[in-house]
């Protein structure tokens, strides 16, 4: 249960404070300023107590957000909500910035009184609070209409509203995945898994159920059980291993306990449909080769190659490799086969820079590290070369087979829907020791 | 000083700082900040000499960023290199860094001091004084050894510049502080005391704090001092406020320098010369009197200088004591303060108040105050204040206020903050015992103070109730009304329930007559408060019921149907089962004579320091009256308490104990015996409180001995091979407990009882860390031929382990077989830690524990006396005094030795006789001793005449240690 929830700017100032128990003061504001926001180390763990209060924090740019609690609840609900806190934030007014909040503080105490009840998270669903929370004033609302939101919110299905009409019916898929990975100089890997989400936006008329189906290891061995060997053999190939997986509170859950089919009511517009991580047979787009010399006491040279691991047709984006230095760096020279690279004193590292990759391809940065002599005996602790990229396929294995939609009372099947599928693989902490 | 010019601000450094102020959040100022980092670096690394401008820029920036909590690990060689520089800034900035960041390990200390070197011999001021600066500031124990003989060369050379010298002052005695073995006293310190003298008064100000240090370490050296500042003190009491231009501060005339010279007078005694004396409280009267004259300014300094002044000056008239007139005048002054709006003088004013309160000059002014301090104890709003009050009300107190002030302690107590209760608790008990005219106001002062302040009211306090009652038997029937009519509140605290069953076990039978109070109504009003006891006032109840068995048959019955209950005999505390196991077949075994003898009133206490001050002196409150004041008053105090006759300080010997003392204390016999070490023998704590048991105030009830610590060692003493921890042994001569040795891992405590020529030694161990001792062994020796001389054997080896905190007991068994001179050795051996420690001692085991007192007439004795006159049978010593020579000290001693000690048998009475029979094995040696004292000359005649020439030299030898 929070008892109170505050938001900071960057300085500590409170923009928005929402109390919702008494057993939280007035002083708890402070005190979380005060240790944390203002504490002398950087805190690090997103949950700190003070004084017999718990205050859970997540800071977006320059805003920090804190539940707070005397009691001892569930961290993990208590984060599930302020995250959704911030999607509901963003779904409103864009950006969440010290401005905006400001801007808009009349709407987020509106919305705060609407999510959170008594300190109990309640509906925080965008579609359904948009039906009821606008921006646009206060519009007078019929007795109908009012009595269809109660019957909306209240009722069984509180995602979507009825009536809902689309002279086109659209919908968008994509799959969003986040690969990390420590890999040791020697290119042996120490761990890695995706983290991904299959987000959803779809634009249907009345209400129409939907079934979704993808490579899913168990679902292909059950189907290629009642299939030939040949079948089971071609298929068990490309089904991946999911370690864990959460859901939509649209979709059935006891559907997917007994089936594992995953069936569901979409809500109106935007929306996230499941999360799921992998640890196995995660396909590693990039490959990176450090060569690390130290040349006296006053030099480092330092050689990078970087190998694009995925079909040759594939372009990756937005590739960006960073060599950190040491802190006694007094002089860097580099020469990068493509792309730009730079050396940024302001955070330590060199950083490479390319635009586009192909996949299969090969490319090489090597740079001359001169350093100021210390009387610090310390040695350098050499961080890890991190990378960031974009690539156009899921590097967990992950394919959609399917997504079929029923809308039995209106009169539009499945063919006529047309569907998007999109695939991003982003990096995510992606690094290799040197 | 070369000015700073504007165009020399570092534009580069101001724009950075601005940056940083203006960074919106933490990360963007270590981005900023590590951007800077790398323009420095290469700068730094650059292959192009820089300015001396630069550089001081950059070396600027470092700083900065270092005191933003960053580390800088280069730019400590471009600094040095700025200390060459001969630029005023550059230098400035250079010795900046190295005073905040060179640490002493670095290599560049080396070149660091070079340069400082250069600076001093440079004789330009500006650049010495920065010298000067960084030494202090760095401060190391490097830098002490390279200039500590500059520095005073520096300090009394003529020619040197007025600021120099005053920087060179408060230099030397920053090393002196830290590294006082390297400032060595030469033929500088006198001409430092001649900077008293001196034209400027910053250089003054600056010397007098150097010296004030210095002549704290070697007062001698420096006595010289205090003629040259009386007279530096009257020159500036005596001045017009404007005569001292720079040095006025508010109308008053050089404040800090007053203070401080005040402050160095309170170094040395009052001084001899007539002269000096004389102008000395000429100035303390004229700063007194300046008190009295109307404020020049309201301004808050004017005053807190002048106020400054005024509480030096007291605490240099409290030190001297020895000026009635000022005293007295002190103390008015200090009660107009206390009066005063201002808390902080008020406070101050009680503070030092307490300290005159010890005068006995102003003593009897100080006593004038009480209705105020009363007032401030009861209103003051700060509890600092109010503890101050409560000082000072307890210092101040005296026969003829003693009554009010406990009173009104009393009733503060009931809303005192919890912090100071206990210490309240204790004042209140010491002062009632210490100026209580008659004992029932005693016994119900102490009483009111347990139900009031129950919880504080620590052990030691009721035990002394009860030493006090036991050995008073006038108040025993009041003090068993009192308790009587106290425990029939409802509800009672524990501590008065305690009170109650040992007063009412003992004396219950006095008040019995009355049949309000009958033998079972008073054992049923014990046993309601039973049930909410804790274990240890259980037990002391039992053994109270067991007692009333005796006192009162009729309530046998009653009492053996409680016993036998199985809530008692069945207990699942060791101790109250079996006590209860035992106290019931004690009482329906013995005869009614055994009983009788079993349970027989407790012996009175040996007198002994009072253990509530001694608990006190631990807790050692601010401000408390020094203990020495303390023990003044004990002695008059305690004497008409308790009776001068049983009065001395050998506080733990046990004269002839009765058997029934001996059975609940010294045998380990049913039916307490067992309970030894338990901390459920609370009638053998009280009684053997002063013994091992209780470490701390076994140290303390010798008060009087301890200070033999500084005598010779033993002359027979000679360490044998294997060199044992030297100790006092003589210190054991005349008594038989006490802690035998003490260090920081181990406390050995000693308790012993001889009878004829067997004795029974009992040694705890203590271990006074937290961590077990593993392999603990402890062996018993006999040197030389000792063996056939004593035996001493351990009733079972030790337990090999000691647990941290725990205590460990070991019993030896002594024969005597014939007299001996030397000791048996103790050795013993642990590992702590991995360590093995090795630790030898001499067992304090002499001939005269053995010694049975033999009662004589006049005539007998000096027929025997007579009889033994052969040369070799007399031993005589005759030797200067090392301890007081109080006639009832010295009667307590012999007494401990062990002989019998005969009244009215030699002519004078001045001198002391007594008579013993030394018991061994193989003869009985008789002794007779002659103590003949001579006030006037500090001396004493000792003579002993025994049968066995042996003997007579060893006890002449082991006495003369002793007085």
């Amino acid at each position: 249960m929070i008892g109170g929830l505050f938001i900071y700017n960057h300085k500590g100032e409170v923009l928005i404070s929402r109390v919702y128990r008494d057993d939280i003061g007035r002083n708890a504001v402070d005190a979380f300023r005060v240790n944390v926001i203002h504490a002398r180390q950087q805190v690090r763990s997103p949950v700190t107590n003070i004084a017999r209060t718990s205050f859970f924090h997540v800071k977006r740019s320059n805003i920090w957000l804190a539940a707070v609690t005397k009691q001892n609840v569930n961290a993990a609900m208590v984060f599930e909500f302020l995250y959704k806190m911030c999607d509901v934030m963003t779904a409103y007014f864009g950006k969440i910035s010290e401005e905006n909040i400001k801007n808009n503080f009349v709407l987020i105490y509106e919305l705060l009184d609407e999510i959170l009840d008594f300190g109990y998270p309640q509906n925080s669903e965008t579609g359904a609070l948009k039906t009821f929370i606008t921006q646009q004033g206060i519009k007078s609302q019929t007795k109908e209409e009012q009595s269809q939101i109660t019957s909306q919110v209240t009722g069984q299905i509180g995602w979507r509203r009825e009536g809902i009409k689309y002279r086109r019916n659209e919908l968008f898929l994509d799959v969003l995945e986040s690969v990390n990975l420590l890999m040791s100089p020697q290119g042996q890997v120490l761990s890695a898994h995706v983290s991904g989400r299959v987000v959803m936006k779809s634009y249907l008329s009345g209400m129409p159920e939907c079934k979704f189906g993808m490579n899913d290891k168990i679902v292909i061995d059950k189907q290629g059980k009642g299939g030939t060997a040949d079948d089971a053999g071609k298929s068990g190939k490309q089904s991946i291993a999911i370690d864990d997986c959460t859901f939509h509170q649209c979709v059935r859950l006891s559907k997917f306990d007994s089936e594992r089919s995953i069936s569901f009511i979409p809500p109106d517009g935007e929306y996230e449909l499941m999360r799921y991580r992998t640890t196995k047979d995660i396909i590693l787009p990039f490959r990176v080769i450090p060569l690390v010399r130290e040349v006296g006491r006053t030099k480092l040279e330092v050689k990078v190659v970087i190998k694009s691991n995925f079909k040759p047709s594939l372009l990756a984006q937005k590739i960006e490799v960073r060599i950190p230095t040491p802190l006694n760096t007094s002089g860097v020279q580099v020469i990068c086969m493509k792309g730009k690279a730079k050396y940024k004193a302001s955070e330590n590292a060199i950083v490479w820079k390319i635009k586009r990759m192909a996949g299969m391809k090969e490319s090489q940065i090597s740079a001359e590290i001169e350093l100021l002599p210390t009387n610090d005996k310390k040695k350098w602790a050499r961080p890890p070369i991190s990378m960031n990229f974009e690539v156009p396929f899921a590097p967990s294995g992950l394919k959609v087979r399917y997504l079929k939609v029923f809308e039995p009372k209106l009169n539009y099947s499945d063919h006529d829907v047309i569907k998007w599928v999109r695939y991003i693989g982003r990096s995510g902490i992606y690094e290799t020791r040197c | 000083m070369p000015a700073v010019s504007k165009g020399d601000g570092m534009r580069g450094l101001a724009v950075f700082i601005s940056d940083i102020r203006n960074c919106k959040s933490k990360e963007a100022e270590i981005k900023r900040i590590n951007k800077e980092l790398a323009n420095i670096r290469s700068k730094f690394k650059g292959d192009k000499a820089l300015d001396g401008y630069s550089k001081k820029k950059y070396v600027c920036k470092l700083l900065f960023i270092f005191l933003l909590g960053h580390d800088i690990d280069f730019g400590h060689m471009e600094a040095v290199n700025l200390l060459s520089s001969n630029k005023y800034t550059e230098k400035q900035i250079g010795y900046l860094f190295i005073s905040v960041l060179v640490n002493s390990n670095s290599e560049l200390i080396r070149l660091i001091n070079n340069a400082i070197k250069n600076d001093l011999a440079s004789r330009n001021p500006t650049f010495m004084c920065l010298a000067l600066h960084c030494i202090a500031n760095v401060g190391s124990r490097e830098m002490a050894e390279a200039f500590a003989g500059e520095i005073p060369r520096i300090l009394v050379a003529g020619d040197t510049m007025d600021s120099v010298k005053q920087s060179a002052a408060l230099c030397l005695l920053r090393l002196y502080k830290t590294s006082p073995d390297l400032v060595l006293m030469g033929e500088w310190t006198s001409r430092v005391v001649h900077l008293l003298n001196d034209q400027h008064m910053g250089v003054v100000t600056a010397a007098i704090s150097l010296i004030t240090c210095l002549s704290q370490k070697n007062p001698d050296e420096f006595k010289t001092c205090v003629s040259l500042a009386v007279s530096r003190l009257s020159r500036i009491v005596s001045s017009a406020s404007t005569d001292l231009q720079d040095y006025t501060y508010y109308f008053v005339p050089a404040p800090w320098l007053s203070c401080k010279l005040l402050r160095l007078l309170q170094c040395y005694p009052p001084p001899e010369d007539g002269a000096v004396k004389g102008r000395l409280v000429e100035c303390l009267e004229t700063i007194l009197n300046k008190a009295q004259e109307p404020p020049k300014s309201k301004k808050v300094q004017h005053s807190n200088a002048k106020n400054a002044i005024l509480f030096e000056a007291i605490s240099l008239i409290i030190h001297y004591d020895s000026e009635p007139n000022l005293l007295v005048r002190a103390c008015n002054q200090l009660g107009q303060f206390l009066q005063h709006r201002e808390t902080n003088l008020r406070y101050l004013a009680l503070e030092s108040m307490c300290t005159l309160a010890s005068s006995e000059f102003s003593h009897e002014a100080v006593k004038t105050h009480i209705e105020t301090v009363i007032n401030a104890l009861k209103t003051e709003r700060d509890v600092s204040v109010r503890q101050r009050a409560a000082d000072l009300l307890y210092a101040m107190c005296d026969r003829s206020n003693a009554k009010q002030i406990v009173a009104e302690m009393l009733s503060y107590l009931e809303t005192a903050d919890y912090s100071i209760r206990e210490e309240m608790v204790l004042k209140v008990a010491i002062l009632a015992e210490k100026y209580a005219v008659d004992y029932s106001w005693y016994v119900d002062t102490i009483l009111n103070l347990i139900r009031i302040a129950g919880d504080y009211v620590s052990e030691e306090v009721w035990y002394r109730v009860i030493q006090i009652v036991i050995n008073r038997d006038d108040v025993q029937g009041y003090a068993a009304k009192t308790v009587f009519e106290a425990l029939q509140a409802p509800a009672c605290h524990e501590n008065m329930v305690k009170v109650g069953g040992y007063i009412l076990g003992e004396f219950g039978n006095l008040i019995a007559g009355d049949p309000r109070s009958s033998p079972l109504v008073q054992f049923n009003l014990l046993h309601s408060k039973f049930h909410l006891c804790s274990v240890p006032t259980r037990a002391l109840l039992l053994s109270a019921y067991i007692k009333f068995i005796n006192l009162f048959p009729e309530t046998k019955a009653t009492i053996q149907e409680v016993l036998r209950c199985d809530s008692q005999i069945r207990n699942s505390d060791v101790e109250l089962q079996q006590r209860a196991v035992e106290y019931l077949k004690l009482s329906s075994i013995a005869s009614t004579d055994v009983l009788a003898t079993v349970l027989e009133e407790m012996p009175p206490f040996p007198e002994r320091e009072s253990s509530i001050l001694a608990k006190l002196k631990k807790k050692k409150g601010p401000g408390a009256v020094s203990v020495s004041d303390l023990d003044e008053g004990k002695r008059d105090g305690g004497g008409e308490l308790n009776g001068a006759g049983e009065r001395g300080p050998e506080s733990s010997v046990v004269s002839t104990p009765s058997p029934s003392a001996d059975l609940l204390g010294l045998r380990s016999a049913p039916p307490v015996g067992s309970a030894a070490q338990g901390a459920g023998s609370l009638l053998v704590d009280v009684f053997s409180e002063a013994g091992p048991l209780a470490p701390a105030s076994g140290v303390n009830d010798d008060g009087f001995l301890s200070s033999e610590d500084s005598a010779p060692p033993l002359p027979e003493s000679d360490d044998p091979p294997c060199g044992p921890v030297p100790f006092q042994s003589f210190r054991f001569v005349c008594k038989n407990n006490g802690v035998l040795f003490e260090n920081q891992l181990l406390q050995i405590g000693i308790k012993s009882e001889y009878r004829q020529n067997l004795g029974r030694m009992y040694l705890f161990y203590g271990n006074k860390t937290s961590v077990q001792f593993v392999n603990f062994t402890s062996t018993v020796s006999c040197p030389g031929d000792l063996q056939s001389h004593i035996l001493c054997t351990p009733t079972k080896p030790v337990d090999p382990l000691v647990e941290g905190g725990a205590q460990l007991q070991q019993v030896l068994n002594i024969e005597c077989l014939s007299d001996f001179s030397d000791a048996p050795l103790l050795n013993i051996r642990f590992r702590y830690g991995g360590a093995l420690q090795n630790l030898t001692l001499k067992l304090p085991l002499t001939i005269n524990k053995f010694f049975q007192p033999t009662e004589m007439g006049s005539q007998d004795f000096f027929q025997r006396w007579k009889q033994l006159s052969l040369p070799q049978q007399e031993a005589q010593k005759i030797f200067k005094a090392n301890h007081s020579m109080d006639k009832e000290v010295l009667k307590a001693k012999l007494l401990g030795l062990g002989m019998a000690l005969l009244e009215n048998v030699d002519p004078n009475p001045e001198n002391f006789v007594c008579a013993g029979v030394v018991q061994t094995k193989a003869q009985q040696v008789g002794c007779l001793l002659r103590l003949e004292p001579n006030i006037q000359a500090q001396m004493y005649r000792l003579t002993l005449r025994s049968s066995k020439d042996t003997v007579s030299k060893r006890l002449c030898d082991l006495l003369a240690e002793q007085f």
